[in-house]
């Protein structure tokens, strides 16, 4: 066949990965129950645990008061995504060359009241149907996203501690609340089930954060 | 078949497919969205495995924040790996034979 020695050696392997590929799927997928049941144990505990939680939801639930360790450290990785993006350098320079896209513009205002206004929706539904921090959050960062693509000024000329603030806000308080309860002599992160406003303040104030997160990972570099 | 093995088997797919392409391609971005095909598949067979029938007949809550979390993950990940290979810069040399010719957009 014609071509390089590389582009010969590098058909080589794709076909070699294709047939390894294949046979790991032939294989795996003859391990795979053809009934797929679960056992229903964990089901279970959640939903016998789940009036002891302060939501309705069992997600929610599973993510704040069960789990609620887990969640604590993704959202110190998001945090940790940011720090790493930032340490590779400024953010560039808007293009100021650019006219003003009347289209983007019109989308802009149309879009990002709805978003800020389905993600506090969001955030306050957690509670009893699937939503949450995650969620409202991952809204907030589209909001975010289409601001920093019209190189509108919330994204580009806030006052870097403002923008820090807002980041550390929601891991933080997240945290003091974990830490405050161990100062009550509970379990860290155990909050009561009469305290759920408080849980709907960490809610919120991540929900904060991780749009904000998203939005300095799109943006792409440190603010100057 | 049922439903929960057929998604569970597209899921399996999808993961072996990101997983060719991962180690097939050149391209630093191909490598990358390869990546995000796997998990995509890895979560597909973890939420159809989640919503398989029960003894207690509750779809599993565990699972789905599994799910939620690892998706986080992901994101955190592709973002910062986009960041790393942006740092890098244009590759030099041809790449996979799928680039838009010299002087185009």
């Amino acid at each position: 066949m014609t071509g390089s020695p590389e582009t010969r050696a590098l058909h080589g392997l794709r076909v070699l990965f294709g047939l390894l590929a294949g046979a790991l799927f032939l294989g795996l997928a003859h391990i795979l129950p053809s009934e797929p049941a679960l056992s229903g144990f964990l089901p279970g505990q959640a939903a016998a645990a789940l009036p002891a939680s302060g939501v309705a939801n069992p997600v929610t639930a599973v993510l704040l008061a069960f789990r609620g360790y887990d969640t604590l450290l993704e959202i110190h990785v998001l945090l940790l995504a940011v720090l790493g993006t930032w340490s590779l350098g400024t953010r560039a320079e808007p293009q100021a060359l650019l006219p003003v896209n009347e289209i983007l513009l019109t989308l802009v205002r149309t879009l990002v009241p709805l978003l800020v206004l389905t993600a506090g929706y969001l955030v306050w539904l957690g509670a009893e149907a699937p939503g949450g921090a995650f969620q409202a959050g991952a809204l907030l960062a589209g909001a975010g996203v289409l601001l920093a693509l019209a190189d509108l000024p919330p994204v580009d000329t806030a006052p870097p501690w403002s923008l820090r603030a807002g980041l550390a806000l929601g891991p933080a308080f997240f945290l003091l609340v974990g830490l405050g309860a161990s100062a009550l002599g509970l379990p860290f992160l155990h909050v009561p089930p009469g305290w759920a406003p408080l849980l709907l303040a960490v809610e919120i104030g991540a929900a904060l954060s991780i749009g904000l997160a998203l939005t300095a990972l799109f943006a792409g570099g440190r603010p100057h | 078949m049922s439903a929960p093995h057929f998604y569970n088997l597209i899921g399996l797919a999808l993961f072996l497919l990101g997983f060719h392409a991962f180690f097939t391609r050149r391209r630093l971005l191909k490598k990358i969205l390869s990546l995000n095909v796997a998990f995509s598949g890895i979560f597909l067979l973890m939420i159809s495995t989640a919503y398989a029938p029960a003894a207690g007949g509750r779809p599993d809550p565990v699972l789905q924040a599994l799910v939620l979390t690892g998706i986080v993950i992901a994101v955190s990940t592709t973002a910062f790996a986009l960041a790393l290979a942006g740092r890098l810069g244009p590759p030099p040399g041809p790449g996979d034979g799928c680039d838009p010719p010299e002087g185009g957009r």
